[in-house]
């Protein structure tokens, strides 16, 4: 990989903050959409498409701390069909679903009376979906629920989108070897530097080295 | 006027051939547009996640195809799995419920996974628009913009053949298709629990609001479920579209939109 993108991915690399940072802003978005909502749990998916597979990325309430990292296929079920139909829903008495309830009590062992969902969109792409399970039965639902959801689901998506980047950025400087690996490092050791002219004064040495190197 | 020439001008004495017979009354009301329909005689087309046709709510189905790869190249197949979600069932429901004696078709594009999902949607409506149906109900829409143009075109052929397409908007701030396209009957939702209240938007893309709100649905199983999405809107408008073809055959998208238009209950036609 040469193209002009694995460049940049790579330079970023080296700057990006961690890992944990963006999962913490994930797991920020579900505690927040939780609360406001009054719900016994949140939960963001991420679609993997190498796998085809919806992977818990945030949990909060209900399920935190074992859902994270846990696999259901994207095809089916609710979360599915929100992800591929890009349609908001909410629906009031899961329980009654067969299927749903059976499927959840296996994967997560609680079962939901209630759930919202809605697609994480960010362009033209469907990243993932942000649940809400159980919201607080005194609230007097309206579609201002749904939309103030979507609000959420807007940062959640940028959130998700900023976490993959980085992911790829990663895989291009873990694979350490290649031109891109190298642009990683530089980036990373001029981001540690004290001042700005360390990373001139390091480029200039480095271009009378490969200069030298050629002759 | 010679019928193997294509229609692109009328000339005077060609006039008198494109005569049409007209009924229309001086005030189109409710009454005249579905008072007294079934449905009965029109095509329903449920493009989903397939459809219980033993629900009790949805009274069986006339057809039920479903979209699959086979390799790279989609397929048209009989559809022995039926629902793979429950939404298609609850679509179906609904349509069921405003017109009891529609025929209702599936065709599930969903449950093959995520990738190539606007193939099968693409593919699926194809299919239904070459069977003629007369109302297709899709409650979904794609973001990809590659999928746009060939949508774009699908849906202009069903506007021109007279297959309605009724979609469900989207209520978030994407980009997305087919609901947008002006040949497409695109429904958001009110907040009223009342499935016989609808409005017309002054200020589209989308065109109309229906009922969306708490709606006890059909769902797996022969369970109910209480949902809210504009997803359940547009099988209401589907539902009520079947109702006027049912009353009124023969009338193209333009005149059942009008006809939908004037009898919202925001401009006057409502009784």
């Amino acid at each position: 990989m040469t193209d002009g993108n694995s460049y940049r991915e790579a330079v970023a690399a080296g700057m990006l903050p961690s890992e944990e940072s963006h999962q913490a802003l994930l797991q920020s978005i579900v505690n927040v959409a939780r609360a406001i909502f009054g719900a016994k749990a949140s939960s963001i998916f991420l679609l993997d498409t190498a796998t085809d597979e919806l992977v818990f990325e945030a949990v909060s309430g209900e399920g935190e701390g074992d859902l994270v990292g846990m696999r259901i296929p994207s095809s089916t079920g609710i979360a599915g069909w929100v992800l591929i139909t890009g349609q908001p829903i909410v629906i009031d008495d899961l329980q009654q679903d067969p299927r749903f309830a059976r499927q959840a009590a296996e994967r997560t062992g609680y079962v939901p009376k209630g759930l919202m969902a809605v697609p994480l969109v960010n362009g033209e792409n469907t990243l993932g979906v942000l649940q809400v399970l159980d919201r607080a039965k005194d609230r007097t639902f309206s579609l201002g629920e749904i939309d103030l959801l979507i609000l959420f689901a807007n940062q959640a998506a940028i959130g998700l989108d900023l976490l993959q980047t980085a992911r790829r950025a990663r895989a291009v400087t873990e694979r350490g070897e290649g031109s891109e690996a190298v642009v990683a490092r530089l980036a990373a050791l001029l981001e540690h530097a004290k001042d700005d002219s360390a990373g001139l004064r390091l480029l200039e040495s480095l271009e009378a080295v490969l200069a030298r190197l050629g002759e | 006027m010679n019928p193997d020439l294509p229609a692109w001008s009328l000339t005077a004495d060609a006039v008198q051939d494109i005569a049409i017979a007209s009924q229309w009354p001086d005030r189109v009301t409710r009454d005249w547009a579905i008072g007294g329909a079934t449905g009965e005689g029109v095509d329903v087309c449920i493009l989903d996640s397939g459809v219980d046709g033993e629900h009790s709510l949805v009274g069986g189905l006339q057809s039920a195809v479903a979209v699959v790869f086979e390799g790279e190249e989609t397929q048209i197949v009989p559809d022995d799995v039926g629902d793979v979600v429950g939404h298609g069932t609850a679509c179906a429901g609904i349509v069921r419920t405003l017109a009891p004696e529609c025929r209702l078709h599936s065709v599930r594009v969903l449950g093959s996974g995520n990738t190539g999902t606007g193939d099968l949607i693409l593919a699926g409506l194809e299919y239904a628009i070459e069977q003629g149906f007369d109302v297709v109900n899709m409650s979904l829409s794609t973001t990809k913009r590659r999928f746009a143009e060939l949508l774009h075109e699908l849906a202009d052929d069903a506007y021109f053949q007279g297959t309605v397409l009724v979609a469900s908007a989207h209520n978030m701030p994407v980009e997305s298709y087919p609901w947008r396209f002006s040949s497409v009957i695109s429904v958001g939702s009110h907040e009223g629990t009342d499935s016989w209240e609808w409005y017309a938007n002054p200020s589209p893309p989308v065109e109309f609001f229906a009922r969306g709100l708490d709606i006890d649905v059909a769902w797996f199983g022969g369970s109910t479920l209480c949902c809210t999405g504009n997803s359940f809107a547009a099988p209401h408008i589907a539902g009520l579209s079947a109702l006027v073809l049912s009353k009124h055959p023969g009338l193209t998208p333009f005149q059942l939109k009008s006809i939908l238009y004037l009898t919202a209950s925001n401009t006057g036609g409502s009784e």
